[in-house]
């Protein structure tokens, strides 16, 4: 009957303020790439074209940090699911892929 | 969650039609599951089987006048859409719920809940399909219902086709998750990944080929459905729509599903060959490996069947070369099987048989595969009879065969009694000549110009002999079908009963237990020491498969309903929109269709409010079961 160590115990609090440092810098990352989303929209004289690739790309980041901070894809014991949603984005990539490249007769 | 005795008694010891109905309605047991699959495909088997008849019946001579035109269409599209959807699909399902648990050293399914509700959702599916028969017509726009000849041109048996489908593939893509969610977590300790039995593995892929493969299904049939019903435009050229799109949704779809039915039968061909030569598996690894490269390709290839639509060369080079690509890892498990024989104490049961024939025929089609994927000739085979005879080689001749097999490997362990050997043989040589009489001429027909789905053809184009000879071969392939069933019906009545290890060489776990399996399967979890685990025991000497658990009582799901009823809501929210055309009747058919949704969300109301923790089979009754059954 020993009591959990000191080291112990203090390894496991270092841990769970690491956690939380990292949800909250994740969760103002979020905030900022919104923000950012919103800014590209509304300021004029940038290009249509790369508006759209700049917000498309930030989306990606968000939901990236979302799966693996959020939802813990990024702990152990996840690798199924990550293989998983991998694959279904493969998948889904390829087909809008083949939706905008070759649908119409060349 | 008291002591449920009687789930513990066979039902026809039962008396009475109302609770014998009542079992099956209700059941939720992986075994009882897997035996309605059997029937429910079955059935639709016989369905199917009589609409080829008809079809090459009319075939037979040239201009023939008994099945023309809208008819012709008919019988033909219902003929494909039932096989592939109602026959091949729910055998493949049968298979999976009464083998992989067992493989697995598992009690259940993930979700014996979703098991049944997806085996319902199937059967009232293709119920659906069929009642258009005697509702104003059946679908007739091929097994493809390409659009805009879906959506424009034809009538409400194509609101049957949409709505039996997107029933029945829900019913699949639940199955599909279950199947995937059971293997990665129900396994027995000891059973890693690389320590599954090659047909668990083929299951494992072929579940995550549906969870990829059928939500492009169903936003196909979605759109079409909207395009059919309410004046959309998805595919509606005129108005900004664009229906190569749904070819390509289709095929997405489409050639993923033909792996998805190949996948299961290449495990079953594995678990016979080994069986029955008494050996391991030659390439376990390589097997394996080959398994998940197929899936992996399936996704890329999908443009092979739309070479000709003028996709531009790089697309379609692309394509053909990534279909070439899936011959490596198929020739792969094609070496392995001959090598599982090559040495090994052969007995050519009927199961073995059927796997053993698989092997050519299926490298027959296979061959006329790459063929058509080189697309320069694949310009002069498309729409001809050459590709009926492809996929029917790759079908009947790898598929149908392949569940033959399973169904002799496998049956005395789902029904206890051992099928007719006699009677096997004779089953499978009608079957297996007759198949190739059938389509090995169409090979021909296709090379001379005989067009696919065309109800007719002239005198003076020298089609008839080859005919005449391909009727003549689907004669012998009933002869066959017919055989089966009355093998089936001997058997029920006065087949010999089989032992555990029905077969003397089994090797996996399902061996390890009595034939058929107790309610609970396993009386302790076994403890899995490598791949083949049973044989390993037995030959270290032991009986039994070393236990990993003390016996203890076992936590069983209790039967349920709502499955049965929830399929019934969906059938009638089916009939509603299926009524709808533009129309008087429109206000009535919705209000058919919102009580259909209503009793749905009813059902799933009390689902998720009633408490219900299952029951638990105490160690006594495991112990008084054991006792009484056959080793
Ligand atoms: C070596 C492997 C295979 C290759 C290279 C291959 C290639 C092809 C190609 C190129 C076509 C299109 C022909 C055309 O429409 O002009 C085709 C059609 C077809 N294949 Fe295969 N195939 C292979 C294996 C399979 C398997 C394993 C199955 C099913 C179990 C299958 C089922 C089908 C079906 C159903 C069609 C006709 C679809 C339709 O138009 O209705 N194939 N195949
Ligand atoms: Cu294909």
């Amino acid at each position: 009957m020993s009591k959990p160590s000191n080291t112990s115990l203090y390894m496991e609090r270092q841990k769970r303020k690491r956690e939380l440092t990292y949800y909250l810098v994740s969760f103002f990352m979020m905030l900022l790439l919104t923000g950012l989303s919103f800014a590209a929209v509304a300021m004029k004289g940038i290009e249509k074209h790369f508006t759209a690739f700049f917000i498309v790309t930030l989306a990606v980041i968000q939901v990236a940090f979302q799966l693996y901070y959020f939802m813990h894809l990024k702990d152990k014991n996840h690798g199924m699911p990550a293989l998983f949603i991998y694959s279904g984005a493969f998948v889904a990539f390829i087909t809008v892929l083949a939706f905008v490249s070759i649908v119409w007769i060349s | 969650m008291s002591v449920n005795a009687e789930s513990l008694m066979q039902p026809n010891q039962k008396n009475g039609l109302f609770s014998w109905l009542k079992t099956w309605l209700t059941t939720v047991d992986h075994k009882k599951i897997a035996v309605l699959y059997l029937f429910g495909g079955g059935l639709f088997f016989l369905i199917g089987g009589i609409e080829a008849m008809l079809i090459r019946l009319q075939l037979t001579a040239p201009e023939n006048h008994f099945l023309t035109g809208s008819a012709y269409n008919q019988v033909l599209t219902m003929h494909g859409t039932t096989m592939i959807f109602f026959v091949a699909m729910p055998m493949i399902f049968a298979f999976m719920n009464a083998v992989v648990p067992l493989q697995i050293g598992a009690r259940d399914v993930a979700f014996p809940f979703v098991n049944a509700l997806g085996f319902w959702l199937f059967f009232l599916g293709g119920i659906i399909l069929n009642l258009s028969w005697f509702l104003g017509g059946a679908p007739e726009a091929g097994w493809t219902a390409y659009a805009p000849l879906s959506t424009e041109y034809l009538g409400r048996g194509m609101d049957f086709y949409v709505l039996g489908l997107q029933v029945a593939g829900a019913g699949t893509l639940m199955g599909g998750i279950n199947f995937l969610v059971t293997i990665i977590n129900m396994r027995a300790p000891g059973m890693t990944f690389m320590r599954m039995p090659l047909f668990t593995w083929t299951a494992f892929v072929t579940s995550a080929l549906i969870l990829f493969a059928f939500p492009a299904l169903t936003v196909g049939l979605f759109e079409i459905f909207f395009d059919r019903l309410f004046g959309g435009n998805f595919f509606n050229a005129t108005n900004g729509g664009n229906s190569i799109i749904f070819e390509h949704i289709f095929w997405i779809f489409g050639h993923p599903e033909v792996y998805i039915l190949i996948l299961p039968s290449f495990g079953i061909l594995s678990e016979v060959i080994s069986t029955f030569s008494k050996k391991r598996l030659f390439g376990y690894h390589s097997m394996v490996f080959a398994t998940i490269l197929i899936g992996f390709l399936a996704f890329m290839v999908w443009v092979h069947h739309m070479f000709t639509v003028g996709l531009g060369p790089i697309a379609n080079t692309i394509f053909a070369l990534a279909t070439m690509a899936i011959a490596v890892p198929t020739g792969i498990k094609i070496f392995n099987w001959i090598f599982t024989m090559w040495g090994g104490q052969i007995r050519f049961t009927t199961a073995n048989l059927y796997a053993v024939s698989f092997i050519p025929t299926f490298v027959m089609g296979g061959v006329t595969g790459v063929m058509l994927a080189i697309p320069a000739a694949d310009f002069q085979f498309q729409d001809s009879y050459f590709v009926v005879a492809h996929f029917h080689y790759v079908i009947v001749g790898g598929v149908i065969l392949g569940l033959f097999a399973g169904l002799y490997y496998w049956w005395p362990k789902m029904f206890g009694r051992c099928l007719n050997e006699t009677l096997g043989k004779i089953n499978f040589w009608f079957f297996f000549i007759g198949f190739h009489v059938t389509f090995f001429p169409q090979h021909f027909l296709g090379l001379m110009g005989m067009p696919r789905r065309y109800f007719t053809y002239l005198p003076g184009e020298h089609l008839t002999t080859l005919n005449v000879v391909s009727s003549i071969g689907a004669i012998g392939m009933a002869i066959g079908v017919i055989t089966l069933v009355v093998n089936i019906v001997y058997t029920f009545v006065k087949g010999e009963k089989a032992e555990g290890d029905a077969w003397g060489t089994g090797r996996t776990l399902e061996w390890s237990i009595p034939s058929p399996a107790p309610e609970y399967n396993f009386a302790q979890t076994p403890l899995v020491k490598g791949i083949d685990t049973y044989w390993k025991e037995k030959m270290d000497g032991n009986k039994k498969v070393t236990a990993a658990e003390p016996l203890g009582d076992v936590h069983m799901p209790s039967p349920s309903i709502m499955p049965f009823l929830m399929s019934i809501s969906l059938t009638i929210v089916s009939f509603g929109f299926i009524f709808s055309d533009k129309g008087v009747h429109r206000t009535v058919s919705f209000a058919v269709a919102g009580i259909g949704i209503a009793m749905m969300l009813g059902c799933m109301l009390v689902r998720s409010i009633k408490d219900d923790s299952g029951f638990h089979i105490h160690k006594e009754e495991i112990i008084e079961t054991e006792k009484g059954m056959s080793k």
